[in-house]
């Protein structure tokens, strides 16, 4: 059993999809950063069989919306003197901007030069988006 | 309120607005000379990035017959397209010397950005494979004034479900009137797009069935749409000549219809549509194309606050 120290202050990401820490770790660009960081891959979990964690020992702002994007099902832990203050759920963003980038070459987003690329969501279950000027369908890989 | 706003999916107005703009076109039908001056002093803009007769012409003369006036251009090469001016300049642009706008482009959702952009409205002619919510305007009437009314139908569309923009739209907007029944008639290559399926049929619970064979259900019709195989859609050529005699309609495939069948084009057609079909008075797609006129007449006057309905 490997032993990870709690930390002081700063942030746990828990319950994310085995093998998708890397990803939310490289979005979030901690392999850069000089405070003190753990990425624990395909620890034990009692729902998910396995799982990710990241703690980060630091306060730091990210956009949640995005990072549901990854992995909607994380769970964000804010830790304050050793204690989880504040526990917060992912949901998915309504419309998301210039983070999807629509693949059908028909696509006025192929030509048009300084175009928002925006994506809507259409089913919250199953992860689904649609472009919104092609209709163009992109799922969450990790949804469906 | 209908006056200046833009129309780039069939959804864009309610079943009750969509009825307005067919019941004033019926009226302009019966007595265009009533409207001849209804947009008088207006000028159209006519931006067709792509190739058309029947929407081009009809939105010109629609425009004419109002009494207002046309400036644009026929093909993307004879304006400042061709220097590689994007869609928000052009169409800033132009609504600064035109009233409302009509656009065709090759690439899905080109209107959307122009509407995006514009001070004017503006009206989708057709994007790409994607919407043609004036066509379906024209076809709406077209069944309404045959059979009625917009409900209780069975329409089967045959051909081209994949890029067929007309289909696409005459789907969307026959899914709000109730007890419609959907059958699907093409080859696997070219079935409709999932978001049809999943954000229309599925979200609507749409009757719909999917057929590869006109035989397997004309006999059930009251509406066969019949849709060109669009070679200007297709990457690969060896596809398109692969495709394109998929259907054809002839007299042998009408003996099995109902009398009361009428079968609609959006036209042109190739040869999906045998010629001997024409005199059959169950074929509908030339008087179809007459109503396109008075249907862009009534929207073009209607955005533009001319219309009231006697």
């Amino acid at each position: 059993m490997m032993t990870i120290n709690t930390i002081e202050n700063g942030i746990v990401i828990d319950h994310i999809r085995a093998g998708y820490g890397v990803k939310i770790f490289n979005y979030l660009g901690l392999d850069e950063v000089d405070y003190t960081v753990a990425l624990i891959m395909n620890a034990n979990s009692k729902k998910q069989g396995k799982k990710d964690i990241i703690k980060i020992e630091n306060e730091i702002n990210f956009d949640l919306s995005e990072l549901g994007l990854i992995d909607p099902d994380v769970t964000i832990n804010i830790i304050q003197n050793h204690i989880i203050t504040k526990k917060l759920k992912l949901s998915l963003p309504e419309v998301v901007e210039n983070v999807i980038k629509c693949k059908n070459p028909r696509c006025i987003t192929s030509t048009e030069r300084n175009l928002t690329h925006v994506f809507y969501l259409v089913d919250e279950k199953k992860g689904v988006y649609r472009c919104k000027y092609c209709d163009e369908k992109y799922a969450l890989g990790n949804r469906v | 309120m209908i006056k200046n706003r833009h129309l780039i999916d069939p959804m864009d107005f309610s079943t009750e607005e969509i009825d307005k703009i067919l019941s004033l076109s019926e009226q302009i039908s019966k007595n265009p000379e009533n409207y001849s001056k209804k947009c008088s002093g207006k000028i159209l803009g006519s931006l067709f990035y792509e190739p058309s007769t029947r929407t081009r012409l009809s939105f010109e003369a629609a425009m004419m017959r109002l009494g207002g006036q046309v400036i644009g251009f026929s093909e993307a090469n004879s304006s400042s397209v061709s220097k590689g001016e994007s869609i928000a300049d052009t169409i800033r642009t132009v609504a600064c010397y035109a009233d409302i706008v009509v656009m065709r482009h090759p690439k899905e959702g080109a209107p959307k950005v122009a509407s995006m952009y514009s001070d004017v409205p503006v009206i989708n002619a057709g994007d790409g494979g994607h919407q043609h919510p004036t066509q379906t305007l024209t076809d709406l009437l077209t069944i309404r004034t045959v059979k009625g009314s917009l409900n209780n139908l069975k329409i089967g569309y045959c051909g081209d479900l994949k890029f067929g923009r007309t289909v696409h739209s005459l789907i969307k907007a026959l899914s709000r009137y109730p007890h419609n029944e959907m059958h699907l008639i093409s080859p696997k290559e070219l079935k409709i797009p999932d978001y049809i399926k999943e954000e229309i049929f599925d979200k609507r619970s749409i009757n719909y069935f999917e057929h590869e064979k006109i035989e397997e259900c004309i006999n059930d019709l009251d509406i066969l749409y019949m849709t060109r195989v669009q070679k200007e859609r297709f990457f690969n050529e060896e596809d398109y000549i692969r495709l394109k005699d998929t259907y054809i309609l002839d007299n042998e495939k009408m003996k099995k219809a109902s009398d009361q069948l009428i079968v609609l084009h959006p036209l042109p057609r190739v040869n999906e549509i045998a010629y001997e079909i024409d005199k059959d008075p169950r074929a509908y797609y030339f008087k179809q194309a007459k109503t396109g006129m008075y249907v862009r007449m009534g929207l073009i006057s209607m955005l533009l606050g001319g219309g009231v309905l006697k």
